[in-house]
């Protein structure tokens, strides 16, 4: 046992639409997944890690739900869809402080059930939020700040809306083996550009799915690990980071993965060419571009020839990505995506990932995640997982 | 093929003590930019906090309103309009709406400068730009 703590339960929510059930109850649900997956019990979980999403103040009202009785260690890191990622560096830091032994981290929400326009409709993040002053009144959603991204990417570097189609292309080509996923028709290129412009220069194929569900993951230590009978992916590299505005310094050619990524790898004693499979965050095809190149898998700016010709289509290209198919084909749930991408790179570890799109040998994987608005205010999380 | 900026109505921006100095600046037709004194930088958006040292020994000036499209977007749809970041010429890049344009013929580069709009009910006017 290498490594300060394993990842010894995954679960992924089957459903995409939960107009039978309660965000709580989703919770609840993937909780007890990911605990029958790592061969535990409620009883066995000392630490609670939870985001936005979970209903209440923090998680107290989820840790009620759940009827959790021995915590003693919370953690409510708020970080939109790179929450969860975050979580898992913050649940191995519990751990090797002797904080907690088993941890929990659970994310759901039903936002498809709920009729919500996750990305075109002008949404606020609550009352005297000092940015939203400048920035409402424009009618800014999250598409046509990302869309900015875009916009000056290929602006400065040249990416074509061919390059960033190759992104869906790669997810649809893993969706088509996924029986859950919402998306699992192949797309081409041609698909992806002559689908309807939303906020120029994203097509509606270049913007991820809204879908219902969520996700768990156990956290324990090495001992703990080692008594059950699941493989050994360890925790080896983790990092954090946050981005912003700048005071009117906008810089839009990276994200906060510039700084994460480097944290996670210097860490785990690796480089981006030892990396065997990659869960990265796609909310649009433009946020795995930018990832990519801030993870060091290329120069910054060449992230759009990088993903082009199936570069991350499994058996194809050198980089397979998100084979589940991501956040742009499969599901996004709660419209946060940290958690999938953490699970996807959990099943490729195992060797449990769809025959079909499962890298051989994957021993060293990686997730990434970023959560809030691309263009404005996020958070990113990187880790990288190692089968023992 | 041209698509002309749909002419929509801001909504009104929340005010509050903070801010208060922007926008009554937008009301006197003055874009405001926060200046802080212990480095000499400017900063958007305004606030009585200094981004670079936390400070409250700033000022607030007034910027020339003229700027260059750093990076924009058309929200397309039956109304579409342009959500833009415009670098101004003193320095910080702020988001904005560039208006009465043909969205179609957009540029990342264009230079702009800046007009006020009023916003839905009694709210205070807001920024936008046109191409100079």
């Amino acid at each position: 046992m290498k490594n300060p703590a394993y990842i010894v339960g995954a679960f992924e929510h089957p459903t995409r639409k939960a107009e039978t059930k309660s965000t709580a109850q989703l919770h609840a649900e993937v909780a007890y997944g990911a605990l029958q997956d790592a061969g535990l019990t409620a009883a066995d979980i000392d630490g609670y890690f939870c985001a936005g999403d979970a209903p209440g103040m923090g998680g107290l009202s989820m840790i009620d739900y759940m009827g959790l009785t021995k915590l003693r260690h919370y953690d409510t890191t708020e970080s939109g869809g790179s929450s969860y990622v975050i979580h898992v560096g913050h649940a191995v830091e519990a751990i090797i402080a002797g904080k907690c032994n088993v941890a929990l981290i659970t994310l759901a929400g039903r936002p498809r059930a709920e009729g919500m326009q996750t990305g075109t409709a002008v949404r606020s993040a609550g009352v005297g939020v000092p940015d939203e002053s400048f920035e409402l009144p424009y009618g800014r959603t999250i598409a046509t700040m990302h869309a900015n991204v875009a916009m000056r990417h290929m602006y400065e570097f040249g990416t074509t809306s061919e390059q960033l189609a190759w992104v869906k292309v790669a997810a649809s080509h893993h969706a088509q083996h996924n029986p859950h996923a919402m998306l699992p028709k192949v797309v081409t290129v041609e698909d992806v550009v002559n689908s309807p412009m939303v906020a120029d220069p994203l097509h509606r194929l270049d913007c991820c799915v809204i879908s219902d569900g969520g996700g768990a993951l156990i956290v324990a230590r090495p001992e703990i690990a080692k008594s059950l009978n699941r493989p050994k992916v360890g925790v080896k590299g983790w990092g954090e980071a946050y981005k912003h505005q700048n005071a009117g310094g906008i810089d839009l050619t990276y994200s906060a993965t510039k700084f994460s990524g480097p944290m996670a790898f210097n860490k785990a004693g690796v480089k981006p060419a030892d990396i065997k499979y990659a869960s990265i965050y796609d909310s649009f095809t433009i946020s795995v571009v930018v990832q990519i190149e801030d993870l060091g898998f290329c120069e910054k700016g060449q992230g759009g020839k990088f993903v082009a010709d199936g570069n991350l289509i499994s058996g194809v290209g050198k980089l397979p990505f998100n084979t589940d198919g991501g956040g742009l084909c499969n599901n996004h749930p709660s419209n946060r995506g940290g958690m999938t991408k953490v699970i996807e790179a959990v099943r490729q570890a195992r060797g449990e990932a769809h025959p079909a799109v499962q890298v051989k040998n994957a021993d060293l994987v990686l997730a990434n995640g970023k959560g809030g608005n691309l263009g404005s205010r996020h958070g990113c999380g990187t880790v990288i997982l190692e089968r023992e | 093929m041209a698509t002309m900026s749909f002419d929509r109505t801001p909504a009104a921006p929340s005010e509050s003590p903070d801010n208060k100095v922007y926008f009554d600046g937008c009301r006197a037709g003055k874009l405001i930019l926060g200046k802080c004194l212990d480095t000499g930088k400017l900063f958007h958006y305004p606030r009585h906090v200094s981004p670079f040292t936390l400070s409250n020994n700033v000022e607030f000036v007034e910027a020339s309103g003229d700027g260059v499209i750093y990076s924009y977007s058309v929200a397309r749809g039956k109304e579409p309009f342009c959500v833009a970041y415009v670098t101004l010429a003193e320095g910080p890049t702020m988001l904005t709406n560039i208006v009465e344009c043909d969205l179609d013929a957009l540029k990342v580069g264009q230079k702009v400068k800046v007009k006020f709009r009023a916003t839905e009910g009694d709210g205070a006017p807001v920024p936008v730009f046109v191409l100079a």
